[in-house]
């Protein structure tokens, strides 16, 4: 087995002097997929932002490829793709217009392949309608257009099917299926019950202390 | 040094050490003052120019110093806080914002009383009142930020950048307040004017200065106690002392 | 450093540029803020208003008019300019953006100069156009007038570099508007100031390129220190939601 892309050690992370989780370690190994699992208010999201990167008020080490995850900041992030509950996706420009801005801080595509990766979504003719008048379905597939030219190895993905009807969510699970024969790593949160061959879990909750 | 820096952020630890030390500050602290106050208000000289009421400067002078280099103490700690992240240094600057702006309101208030025998009215826009005014706003600024984010950590750490960027500032707001003086009003009558001050004026003042420094080191304990115990609740040494001190 | 990221896949090794995403960033903004031209045209309008009300509030004669004329006109676009901040990073918080543009692999600090870059050339700049025919009313004559420009044009980008601080940590707070008001007026007064002290003398005839040079001085103080602690205090904001 391959070395592991991102490494939590003894992850413990308290929001409003409630522990969320607490001794939390694991391994995000390429291709794979991960589901963090648990009822709401366990802090899934919190997790993600804090793999992100977003998120620092936590204790414990994470590592990336091996190092310590801030002495390799840029790396990390040309290397990681975060999809939040927030997509980033602006209701005055267009798609295209949103999915070019999105991508320009990370590699020159062209108008071509962000045209493409918006029909592959379900977007063909929709490239040039302001975002929105679109429906929050289509909203969210504009954010997901990335990951049909994302080449970042690590995705951390919040809830993506919030939105998506059935058959994008076929799509999506196909493409995350893929995405780990490929070599990538995907982290997922998700209420949809997802199930794919392999999928690796982490549970949160019951975020009592037992140590004390 | 790595152990002693840790020992120095832990509160458990802090609070220790403030209560051994703060009954020497409370005491040492009132002695001084109560000793400069005396000095300075009974014994001290008449000011030629000003008569008696020259004697308020024995409190304007000192609340006014201390206001400032509090914002300095601050400044510190937010370094403190931002780059070692330790607990005790927000605690500090959480603890003392609001002595801070007690002491320039104070500082302001016998300024204006002061102004009204010696200029006639109780506010002329003088370049020290106005730099004290515009202190007091930046102390303002950091309680309100400080109490409008709910998260503790974000807060300070907020509190923290929010201080730095007025520290940076307060040199810059001096320099064009006092330019701005000179611009708009003739050279009028300085408040303390020092260098002409004779011994029997400035020793007074200064035992007065150095007794509102050990008074404000004993506040800023008593108020990082309380704040400590306030943080700490959960934990085991808190609950201990608690209880103890209901038993 | 591991430069084989992921054996599956090709790494990710060379990216955008500094400039480039700098420019995206910037082109973005204006991009949005001219599908809302209603949005660009508010802190103008506002402006004139504030204006509007010296003369009505407190006198209309030509002498007092000339006299705090510029004064009149610098805090009205101060308060332009406060009002227009909360919107900097405001709307990108709500949609997500500025949690992509945070986890960007360029230094946030470089595009949180540029928002701010553009946040100036969509709210600052007009006011400096617009000031010359706000002069005009309030009967400053041509020298002042071209001093007044001149002090906005160099103290307007001092205040968005300014206020972008006490946007970034303001973000996502309740009364989140009149808090930023409250942080960062008194660290505008140094500018205001100036700003106003150049103005008058010049009017008195004395001359100004050494006000100039310190009022330039702050924009290159507020140019190398405030993107930091905005890219601070965002992070922090951040952090928090």
């Amino acid at each position: 087995m391959s070395e592991p892309l991102l490494q939590a050690v003894n992850l413990e992370c308290e929001r409003d002097t409630r522990l969320l989780f607490h001794n939390l370690s694991f391994s995000i190994l390429p291709g794979t997929v991960t589901r963090v699992e648990g009822p709401n208010g366990t802090g899934k999201t919190t997790l993600l932002r804090i793999l992100a990167g977003l998120n620092d008020a936590f204790s414990g080490d994470l590592l990336w490829c091996g190092e310590p995850r801030s002495h390799l900041r840029e790396s990390f992030l040309r290397n990681t793709l975060y999809l939040g509950h927030r997509p980033g996706i602006k209701p005055l420009l267009t798609p295209l217009e949103n999915l070019r801005a999105l991508m320009a801080g990370r590699r020159r595509v062209t108008d071509d392949t962000l045209s493409q990766a918006l029909a592959g979504t379900g977007l063909a003719g929709f490239e040039h309608v302001p975002c929105r008048n679109l429906s929050a379905g289509q909203q969210r597939r504009v954010a997901l257009a990335r990951l049909l030219i994302a080449d970042e190895p690590l995705w951390l993905l919040d809830e993506v099917f919030t939105a998506i009807d059935a058959g994008g969510v076929k799509a999506i699970e196909a493409l995350l299926q893929q995405r780990a024969q490929e070599g990538g790593a995907v982290l997922v949160t998700t209420h949809h019950d997802l199930q794919l061959p392999g999928m690796q879990r982490i549970i949160l909750g019951g975020g009592e202390r037992d140590d004390n | 040094m790595w152990q002693f820096f840790h020992k120095l952020g832990s509160p458990k630890w802090f609070y220790g050490i403030a209560t051994r030390f703060m009954p020497w500050l409370l005491a040492s602290g009132l002695l001084l003052l109560a000793g400069g106050l005396a000095w300075g208000l009974a014994f001290a000289p008449a000011d030629y120019l000003q008569g008696n009421s020259y004697r308020i400067i024995f409190i304007h002078v000192p609340t006014a110093f201390l206001a400032q280099s509090m914002y300095i103490m601050m400044a510190v700690a937010a370094v403190v806080t931002l780059v070692w992240r330790m607990k005790l240094a927000d605690v500090f600057v959480k603890a003392v914002a609001p002595v801070g702006l007690v002491f320039t309101f104070l500082s302001l208030f016998t300024g204006a009383v002061w102004g009204k025998p010696t200029w006639g009215t109780w506010w002329v826009w003088d370049a020290r009142l106005t730099s004290m005014l515009i202190l007091l706003f930046l102390y303002g600024g950091v309680i309100a930020l400080d109490r409008a984010i709910n998260d503790e950590k974000s807060a300070a750490r907020a509190v923290a950048v929010l201080v730095l960027v007025g520290v940076v500032n307060i040199p810059i707001i001096k320099y064009s307040v006092n330019w701005w003086n000179t611009l708009h009003q003739p050279a009028t009558f300085k408040l303390t004017e020092k260098p002409s001050m004779p011994v029997e004026m400035w020793v007074p003042l200064l035992l007065s200065v150095l007794g509102l420094y050990l008074l404000f080191g004993w506040l800023a304990c008593l108020r990082m106690k309380t704040e400590i115990l306030v943080r700490e609740q959960k934990t085991r040494w808190v609950k201990d002392l608690v209880m103890a001190g209901r038993g | 450093m591991t430069t084989d990221v992921r054996p599956g896949l090709k790494p990710v090794e060379s990216g955008v540029g500094l400039f480039p995403a700098m420019a995206a960033v910037f082109m973005r903004d204006v991009r949005v803020a001219f599908r809302q031209r209603q949005d660009l045209l508010n802190p103008l309008l506002f402006f004139i208003m504030v204006v509007t009300l010296f003369p009505l509030g407190v006198s209309p004669e030509v002498e007092f008019l000339r006299q705090s004329g510029a004064g009149i006109l610098w805090v009205a676009a101060l308060l332009s300019v406060l009002l227009s901040l909360d919107h900097l990073f405001r709307h990108d918080f709500d949609d997500g953006t500025l949690e992509q543009l945070v986890l960007q692999p360029q230094p946030l600090f470089a595009l949180v100069l540029a928002k701010t870059v553009a946040h100036w050339i969509l709210t600052g700049l007009p006011l400096v156009v617009l000031t010359p025919i706000l002069g005009i009313m309030v009967h400053l004559d041509g020298n002042s007038i071209a001093i007044l420009c001149l002090t906005l044009l160099i103290g307007t980008p001092v205040l968005s570099l300014i206020g972008s601080i006490g946007a970034a940590l303001t973000l996502g707070l309740r009364s989140a508007g009149v808090l930023l008001s409250l942080l960062i007026i008194p660290l505008y007064i140094p500018v205001l100031i100036f700003g106003t002290g150049t103005v008058a003398a010049a009017s008195e005839g004395s001359p100004v390129a050494g006000y100039l040079a310190l009022m330039g001085a702050f924009l290159v103080l507020a140019l190398t220190l405030a993107p930091f602690a905005s890219a601070a205090a965002l992070r922090i904001s951040l952090s928090n939601s």
